[in-house]
C-alpha cells in the first residue's frame, strides 16, 4: 500500500502555478527523492504533503486516508527543514520532546522515547545543550531525532544537507541513507543536488515547472531519460544533445569515445574536433564540436585518463570518435523520448 | 634610472595626518555626545544631589548642609508614600496594558489585509502626536459633561445618564484614565518592538512548531514569546524608565488630583521643587526615582543576559 499518494495536486500562488498537477505514489518504506532545479515546485509540493500549504486542487492520501483538510499535527508526518528549525531557547532534550509534549504523551514515555531517538542518532551526550552550542552536523542529527521521535508514517526532508560543508555532506548522505534503511520509515527527500538524488534514492522523481518529468530508479533516470530535460539535468557533464532529422540525438559523455576503444562494430561514428581538454585526475573531460552538426554546439567526452595521453589528443585536431548504438538515445521534436529517429 | 615610487615627502607637521588616526577621530566624533550628557544630565543630576542634602529654597537660597533630613521628612509624609505607590501603579499598569495592546496589534498587523501599510503608518500616530495635543483630546473624552465615552455607553444602552462615570473626578477612575492615556501613547512603540521581534524569528522554526503539533497558544507562548523576550524586555525597560519619570500626562490631565490620587513622583517633585519653591524637598522626591529604577533596570538586564539565545 502506498504510504503517500497524490492525485493531480495543483497549487497556485495567485495565477502562477507552483505545482501543476503532480500525481505520485510512494510505497511504504521507500526512499523517494524529489529532484529538480530551484523554483521547480518541489519544496511547495513537500509543504503540501506536510500540511503547511493547502493545495488549490487535487487529493492527498497518507496511509490510504484523504488528508486534504487535516492539520499537519494529525497527519502522522514529520518534517526536517533546510535550516533545521530548532527551537533556540530549548535544550536538545526539550527540542526532541516538544512534538510529544504537544500530543500530551505521558512524561515517563516522553523521556523513554527521547532516550531512544537520541541513542539512535548518537546525540545522547548533547541532550542538555542549547542548539547554538552545537556544530552543523550535530544540529542536523537533533533535527532528525526530533522528526523521528513521534515515529511518523512519513518523514519529509527538505534539502537537509545544504547547510553542511562538502566533506560533512558526503558522510551525512551515507548516514541518512543507512539510517533510513534501518528504521524503515517512508521518506520523501527534496534536493536539487543530483549526486544526493542518485546516491540515496530508491526512486527519483524529476520535477520541473511544477510537473513530474520522470519517476524511476536512479539507473532508469540516468540511462533512459524520459525527455531532454531529464537527460540534461541529470549527469555531470550532462548528456550531449544534437539536432538530427527534426528530432534530437543524445549520448552521455562517457559513451562518446575514441574509435580505437570500440571493441565491436555496432557503433555510430563522428568526426570530433577537440577544442579544450581538462585533466581531473580520475577522468579527462574533452570539449569540442562534431562534424556535420551545429558548429556552436559544444560536445563533451569523458575519457578514462589512462587511455588518452596528453599528447595524443591536442586542441585543434580532428579525431575519429564513436558512440555504441545501444547507448544512443533519440528524442522527438518536442523533446520526448522516442524509440528511433 | 627611473624611480617607480617617489619616496613620500615628509609631513610638514606631525599633526598633518592626525585625523587619520582612529583613536583621535573617534574621540572627536563622540565628544559632542559626551559633552551633551555631561552638561544636560550630569550637571543637573549633581545639582539635584546637592540640593537634596541642603535646606535650599528659592526664598532662602543659601547652602546649609542638613544631611538626610529632607529624605526622612518626605518618607514620613503619607502624601509622598501615596505618590510613590501611585507611580508604581501608573507605570506598571500602563506598561502591562500597552504590552497587551502591542502584542495584539502586532499579531493583527502581521496578517495581510487590504490597507495594511496605511494602518501600519497610522498606528504610529499616538507616539508621534505632541503629548499636549493628545492629552487635551483625551481630557475632552473624559470630561464629566461632554465625555464621548459616556455618550457612547449611554447611546448603546449600557449605562443610563445618571450612572455616567466622572472619569477624572473619581480617584480610581482618574488613575485608570491616566493609565489608559499612557498605554495609548506607549502601545505603538510596543507594536514596533513586537513586530521586529516576531519577524526576526526564522520561518523554519514557526513551521517546525506547526508540524510538531503546536496550536496557536502553544506556538505563541512556548515558541514566539520566549524567543522575543530579550527584545521585549529592552522595550519594556525604555517604557518603564520613561513612564516612571513622566509628569506630562498627569500634569496636563489631572494635576495630580483628585486629592492626590494620580500624583506621581515626577509631578510631585515638580510641584514641590519648582512651583512651591521648596527646591531641596523637590530634589529629594525626584532622586527617589534613581534607586528604584536602578534596581528595575539592573534586574531586567541581568534577566536578558541569562535568557540570551
Amino acid at each position: 500500500m502506498a504510504a503517500v499518494s497524490t492525485r493531480d495536486i495543483i497549487k497556485k500562488f495567485g495565477e502562477v502555478p507552483a505545482v501543476n498537477g503532480i500525481s505520485l505514489d510512494v510505497p511504504n518504506g521507500e526512499f523517494m527523492v524529489l529532484l529538480g532545479p530551484s523554483g521547480c515546485g518541489k519544496t511547495t509540493f513537500l509543504r503540501i504533503i506536510c500540511g503547511l500549504e493547502r493545495q488549490t486542487s487535487g487529493d492527498l492520501l497518507i496511509g490510504g486516508d484523504v488528508v486534504n483538510d487535516i492539520p499537519p499535527r494529525a497527519r502522522g508526518v514529520a518534517m526536517m527543514f533546510q535550516s533545521y528549525g530548532l527551537y533556540p531557547h530549548f535544550t536538545v532534550r526539550h527540542n526532541i520532546a516538544f512534538p510529544l509534549k504537544t500530543q500530551r504523551v505521558p512524561s515517563a514515555e516522553i523521556s523513554k522515547k527521547v532516550d531512544w531517538a537520541s541513542q539512535l542518532l548518537g546525540i545522547s551526550h548533547l541532550l542538555d545543550r542549547r542548539p547554538r552550542q552545537l556544530s552543523g552536523g550535530e544540529r542536523q542529527r537533533v533535527a532528525l531525532a526530533r522528526a523521528l521521535v513521534r515515529q511518523p508514517t512519513v518523514l519529509l526532508l527538505d534539502e537537509p544537507l545544504s547547510n553542511l560543508d562538502a566533506k560533512l555532506r558526503a558522510s551525512a548522505r551515507l548516514e541518512i541513507k543507512q539510517f533510513q534503511q534501518r528504521v524503515g520509515v517512508t521518506t520523501i527527500y527534496v534536493t536539487h543536488d543530483q549526486v544526493e538524488a542518485m546516491g540515496m534514492g530508491d526512486r527519483i522523481a524529476v520535477i520541473d515547472g511544477g510537473r513530474v518529468r520522470q519517476v524511476g530508479t536512479p539507473a532508469e533516470i540516468y540511462d533512459d531519460p524520459a525527455d531532454r530535460f531529464v537527460a540534461t539535468f541529470v549527469g555531470t557533464p550532462p548528456m550531449n544533445i544534437v539536432a538530427k532529422n527534426g528530432g534530437y540525438l543524445g549520448f552521455r559523455p562517457e559513451n562518446f569515445l575514441p574509435m580505437d576503444m570500440m571493441d565491436d562494430t555496432n557503433f555510430a561514428e563522428f568526426n570530433f574536433r577537440v577544442d579544450r581538454s581538462e585533466y581531473l585526475g580520475s577522468e579527462r573531460i574533452v570539449y569540442g564540436v562534431i562534424e556535420g552538426f551545429d558548429p556552436n554546439q559544444v560536445i563533451t567526452a569523458k575519457l578514462p585518463p589512462a587511455h588518452v595521453a596528453e599528447e595524443s589528443i591536442r586542441p585543434g585536431e580532428w579525431h575519429p570518435f564513436a558512440v555504441r548504438n545501444s547507448t544512443l538515445r533519440y528524442f522527438d521534436k518536442d523533446g520526448k523520448r522516442s524509440s528511433r529517429h | 634610472m627611473v624611480a617607480i615610487a617617489e619616496s613620500v615627502p615628509k609631513p610638514h607637521t606631525r599633526f598633518r595626518f592626525i585625523l587619520d588616526r582612529r583613536d583621535v577621530l573617534g574621540s572627536l566624533l563622540v565628544a559632542p555626545a559626551i559633552l551633551y550628557v555631561l552638561l544636560l544630565v550630569g550637571v543637573p543630576f549633581l545639582m539635584a544631589v546637592y540640593y537634596s542634602v541642603s535646606a535650599y529654597t528659592i526664598y532662602d537660597p543659601s547652602w546649609s548642609f542638613v544631611g538626610l533630613a529632607n529624605f526622612e521628612q518626605i518618607i514620613a509624609d503619607p502624601v509622598f508614600r501615596q505618590t510613590l505607590y501611585n507611580t508604581f501603579i501608573f507605570t506598571f499598569g500602563s506598561q502591562i496594558l500597552g504590552l497587551i495592546l502591542g502584542k495584539f496589534g502586532a499579531l493583527v498587523l502581521l496578517r495581510p489585509f487590504p490597507g495594511r501599510k496605511l494602518v501600519r503608518a497610522l498606528i504610529i500616530l499616538p507616539w508621534a502626536v505632541p503629548i499636549a495635543l493628545a492629552t487635551v483630546a483625551w481630557q475632552w473624552m473624559f470630561d464629566s459633561l461632554y465625555s464621548v465615552i459616556n455618550w457612547t455607553l449611554i447611546a448603546l444602552g449600557i449605562i443610563t445618564r445618571s450612572e455616567a462615570p466622572n472619569w477624572l473626578g473619581n480617584q480610581d477612575l482618574a488613575m485608570l484614565s491616566v493609565i489608559i492615556v499612557n498605554a495609548w501613547r506607549f502601545f505603538p512603540f510596543a507594536i514596533v518592538i513586537f513586530l521586529a521581534g516576531i519577524t526576526s524569528i526564522p520561518q523554519d522554526v514557526l513551521d517546525a512548531a506547526t508540524v510538531d503539533g503546536a496550536g496557536f497558544w502553544r506556538r505563541n507562548y512556548q515558541i514566539i514569546l520566549p524567543m522575543i523576550l530579550p527584545i521585549t524586555a529592552i522595550g519594556l525597560i525604555f517604557g518603564i524608565v520613561f513612564t516612571f519619570t513622566d509628569l506630562s500626562i498627569v500634569f496636563l490631565m489631572t494635576m495630580g488630583g483628585p486629592v492626590g490620587a494620580t500624583s506621581v513622583l515626577g509631578f510631585a517633585g515638580f510641584q514641590t521643587g519648582i512651583v512651591s519653591g521648596d527646591v531641596s524637598h523637590g530634589a529629594a522626591i525626584s532622586l527617589f526615582m534613581l534607586p528604584v529604577l536602578l534596581v528595575v533596570v539592573v534586574g531586567m538586564l541581568r534577566f536578558i543576559r541569562r535568557r540570551e539565545i
